[in-house]
């Protein structure tokens, strides 16, 4: 009863290796108990950026592991997501009000522009929609740190959040489990839910029959279409998709920070991040996203402390300190990456599906 | 050759299809510098923009020209061209820092000679280093991946980031400022306008780079080749030409190209830091998409719009500069969808 | 005419050839008489181009052996074929639309450039290409493209032609044009294979024929006897293959 009930909600794509399963169980329970294993500011920051990430990851492993598209748009839409937030908060005031409003625009600017991007550039060949989806991004970019009146330019946008999550509400007035109650640890849940969802979401979309169809395409095209599909209306409806998970993505990420601002969301840094988190976790599983996004978003914030302390070890030797320097931390996972796409492109999942 | 074979030239670069010139975007590039006159006000700004913009397309079009016909002739995309781009750079200016130590090449009292002694040999380097890193990408990181699309941007732009990250463990993360040899510093003066030489210097040689291509592509058999396996890779091999060894070549002096224009663009910066390349591949495949794949000749009309249009925009509409070559791309593509000067993929 | 099955300048034995999951090629044999001018039929889809294209190397055969000349080619490289005086005329031309006729004409004469006497007999096939001599080949009307594909792939003295649908498009004049050409290359001594669908230019010219259905060889033969037998002939091509006069 237990298993139909688990195994309906993750629409029947089930991790198929014991070592997966528990590593992904051990992810969510991490998330989950957060606030209570690992208090302090630092460890729920990773914590909450690990599970937005999911979702940004997750949402563009559907364009590129499931429907075969390579995109350099996401971080523009995750930063639709986080600036329709932060400047509804800005214009309109903090309240439920404006918080729906900003996030109800978001989507809707979206899914609209995915559609203009898709219906305008999937007609072409793989090679100009990406480096098309290139420059938009870039363009958005320049926007967002130019228009400086309405997007707060460089700087982003500082706002408050409704009341209910401010630290000073006390839901509990003692500690539970060692850990304060308040209005962050609501925040936290609400984000940490809300990417359970968009993640369990994006598990229907790709075991639906829509999902069947993409991941056709994705195989072959000529066929598809000799099939009756008309893939640039499904790549349409992917890259719309894709863009929606990466502006609620956007939007849980600035509920946690209470800040938006292009270093945050429009990054080209951040782009790549996404890239190696899906093609290092594994393209074309959703799985490999959980995995990738937490791998990722933890070495980031941890295994640069550890490349410090082997840099200063190797002081002296020729190459090796600038090699371990903490900033170098991309080269290694450049390297990896690169590894991935040659020999393991199904990533870690794909490595402990056939293990 | 027989007295058959002899006869009108047909002056047919893929670039600048003949028997019926398209003179068209030539014609808006005409337009473009002299419409935007009204908008400066005065001749010497005109001059100097216009200078400028020119430099600058003649800079990307080096950047460029390589991009477009690794692309239009293997149907490869190389984000890693940036990586060529920035080594070049690295590596041109590091042979011009130390040569300048050593043959006080670069200061006030050098002569012109002096000065090319310590130039020449670092565009050498830039663009045999630049060259080298190409053979090596070729070779071991697309050759695995040819025909998938999916993988070769994956794995260039992996390629990209790791030459990125290796840049900054050879030289440091923090920019590095280049000796421009003197003779290539200030201006020429004519009344009210000034000239910059460096600007003067970019366009001879971009100049002369597009002259050297289109030389190639075009009187040369050669050139015939790249331009007919641009059309159809599969024809040139079913006549009996062994077009891999072609590829291979071609995407060398691509590199080579890149680490050229690279090189000119760190001296036109003034600095080189361990992104340059990547900040600069956006518009070079804007100006590759621009001027149509495979194109030499688009490449350079694209890249001089780009260059042009940044420059006027930036005086003109300073908001919108940065942007420019984003609307650019727009406006030339809901013209010609392929691009200024498309090559016919039989 | 030819020496016939004794000393075959083509050779397929059980060819098999697979396009991503299609198994189109099912096991081909057939042989190509020295000298001779071997007609290839069969409707739509059965095999034909994909035949060509496997001698040519464009596609690998998965199984079997394709022998040219006592020499296996079943795995030789495409560039490897033109040097063995193999010459391929494809079913879309393959013209090179942004040369001139006297470059596609330069690209295909690797041995240097061709010989007047050679050009000057071209251009009394095809006229066309004197007069479209420094023009852009794709400006060519359909017809004329195919002139050149043919023109191309004879420049130099070659032993072996794959043609595919010489014909296809062309108006009655100018198959004819077509007729005669390949019949002066065939008194040169030049082998031939050809792919068509036209069965009154397959048969004026024909010495040979095999016919193709859903990746086999269903006949290979004489073509004077095909000729005479009008029920055989109906059996294999169906009606809409008879004489496009």
């Amino acid at each position: 009863m237990l298993i139909r009930l688990i195994s309906g909600l993750i629409s029947q794509d089930a991790p198929r290796s014991r070592v997966l399963t528990a590593l992904l169980l051990a992810v969510l329970a991490a998330l989950l108990a957060a606030p209570f294993l690992l208090p302090g500011t630092r460890p729920l920051n990773v914590a909450a950026k690990v599970a937005v990430f999911i979702v940004l990851v997750a949402s563009y492993d559907l364009l590129l592991g499931y429907t075969g598209i390579v995109s350099f748009a996401h971080t523009m839409f995750f930063g639709i997501g986080g600036y329709g937030v932060g400047i509804a908060a800005a214009k309109w005031g903090t309240g439920w009000g404006p918080l729906a409003a900003g996030v109800a625009l978001a989507v809707a600017l979206a899914i609209a522009l995915a559609l203009v991007i898709g219906l305008l550039s999937l007609r072409v060949r793989a090679i100009f929609f990406a480096m098309i989806t290139l420059a938009v991004a870039s363009f958005f970019q320049i926007l967002a740190s130019q228009w400086s009146a309405f997007t707060g330019g460089e700087d982003g946008i500082n706002f408050k959040l409704p009341a209910v999550f401010s630290p000073g509400n006390r839901l509990l007035e003692t500690p539970l489990l060692g850990a304060d109650i308040n209005g962050r640890t609501l925040a936290y849940y609400v984000v940490v839910l809300g990417a359970l969802a968009l993640f369990l979401a994006l598990l229907r979309i790709v075991n639906s029959p829509f999902g069947r169809v993409l991941q056709a395409i994705r195989e072959n095209e000529f066929r598809a279409e000799a099939l009756g599909y008309r893939t640039v209306v499904y790549r349409s409806v992917a890259n719309g998709i894709a863009a929606v998970g990466a502006a609620a993505a956007g939007v849980l990420y600035a509920l946690w920070l209470r800040y938006t601002g292009p270093a945050t969301t429009l990054s080209f840094d951040i782009m790549i991040d996404i890239l190696l988190m899906a093609v290092i976790g594994g393209m074309g599983t959703l799985y490999g996203a959980v995995l990738g996004a937490a791998i990722f978003v933890v070495a980031q914030n941890y295994l640069q402390d550890l490349m410090k302390l082997a840099s200063g070890a190797l002081e002296g030797w020729p190459l090796l300190p600038a090699l371990l320097h903490p900033d170098r931390w991309l080269l290694w996972l450049g390297v990896l990456f690169i590894v991935c796409v040659y020999y393991f492109p199904n990533g870690i999942v794909g490595k402990l599906r056939r293990g | 050759m027989s007295a058959v074979m002899q006869g009108n030239e047909g002056a047919g670069a893929a670039a600048v299809p003949a028997n019926r010139f398209d003179w068209r975007p030539l014609a808006i590039l005409a337009a473009i510098m002299l419409g935007a006159a009204p908008f400066i006000g005065s001749l010497p700004t005109w001059v100097t923009l216009t200078v400028a913009g020119l430099a600058m397309g003649m800079m990307i079009f080096i950047m460029a020209s390589g991009l477009t016909l690794v692309f239009g002739l293997m149907d490869v995309l190389n984000f890693a061209h940036g990586a060529f781009i920035s080594v070049g750079a690295y590596a041109g200016v590091s042979v011009l820092i130390a040569l300048k130590v050593s043959l006080l090449a670069t200061g006030a009292d050098s002569t012109l000679w002096s000065n090319l002694a310590a130039l020449v040999p670092a565009l050498l380097a830039a663009m045999a280093a630049s060259g080298a890193l190409g053979w090596f990408f070729e070779r071991v990181v697309i050759r695995p991946v040819y025909g998938d699309h999916l993988k070769q941007i994956l794995v260039t732009m992996g390629g990209l980031i790791v030459c990125e990250q290796l840049i900054d463990v050879l030289w440091g993360p923090d920019q590095i400022p280049v000796p421009v040899p003197w003779t290539l510093t200030g201006a020429f003066t004519f009344g009210d306008i000034a000239v910059e030489r460096y600007r003067v210097f970019a366009v001879v040689v971009g100049a002369a780079v597009f002259l050297a291509l289109w030389l190639i592509l075009s009187r040369t058999r050669l050139g015939l080749l790249i331009r007919a396996g641009v059309e159809n890779r599969e024809m040139v091999e079913s006549l009996g030409y062994r077009i891999r060894r072609l590829f291979v070549g071609v995407f060398v002096a691509g590199s080579a190209l890149a680490g050229l224009g690279g090189m000119m663009w760190g001296m036109y910066q003034g600095s080189v830091t361990p992104p340059m390349g990547m900040q600069v591949l956006v518009v070079v495949f804007i100006v590759v998409i621009i001027g149509g794949l495979g194109s030499v000749g688009g490449c350079f009309v694209g890249a001089l719009l780009a260059g042009l249009l940044a420059n006027y925009t930036g005086y003109v509409l300073p908001k919108l500069a940065l942007g420019s070559n984003i609307l650019l791309m727009v406006l030339v593509l809901l013209w010609r969808p392929r691009g200024l000067y498309p090559v016919g993929k039989a | 005419m030819a020496d016939a099955v004794s000393n075959p300048l083509l050779t397929l034995a059980g060819v098999h050839t697979h396009i991503g999951q299609y198994h189109i090629l099912q096991g081909v044999d057939f042989t190509v008489a020295r000298g001779g001018l071997t007609m290839l039929l069969g409707r739509n889809g059965a095999g034909k181009t994909t035949c060509l294209r496997t001698v040519m190397g464009l596609w690998r055969a998965s199984r079997g052996t394709i022998h040219c000349d006592g020499r296996d080619i079943t795995r030789a490289a495409t560039p490897e074929l033109a040097h063995y005086g193999v010459a391929y005329v494809p079913e879309n031309m393959g013209i090179f639309a942004g040369l001139t006729v006297r470059e596609n004409m330069l690209l295909a004469a690797r041995q240097g450039p061709p010989d007047d006497q050679r050009l000057e007999w071209i251009f009394g096939l095809f006229p066309a290409m004197k007069k479209f001599w420094n023009g852009l080949a794709g400006n060519l009307s359909g017809g004329q493209k195919q002139m050149l594909a043919v023109s191309r792939a004879i420049v130099e003295p070659r032993a072996l032609l794959l043609v595919d649908e010489p014909t296809k498009g062309l108006a009655p004049a100018m198959v004819a044009a077509m007729i005669e050409a390949f019949r002066e290359l065939k008194s040169t001594g030049t082998t031939l294979l050809v792919v068509e669908q036209n069965f009154h230019f397959a048969r004026s010219l024909g010495d040979d024929v095999a016919v193709m259905d859903s990746g086999r060889i269903v006949h290979a033969g004489a073509m004077a006897a095909l000729a005479a037998d009008e029920a055989l002939q109906t059996r294999l091509l169906g009606l809409s293959l008879e004489a496009h006069q």
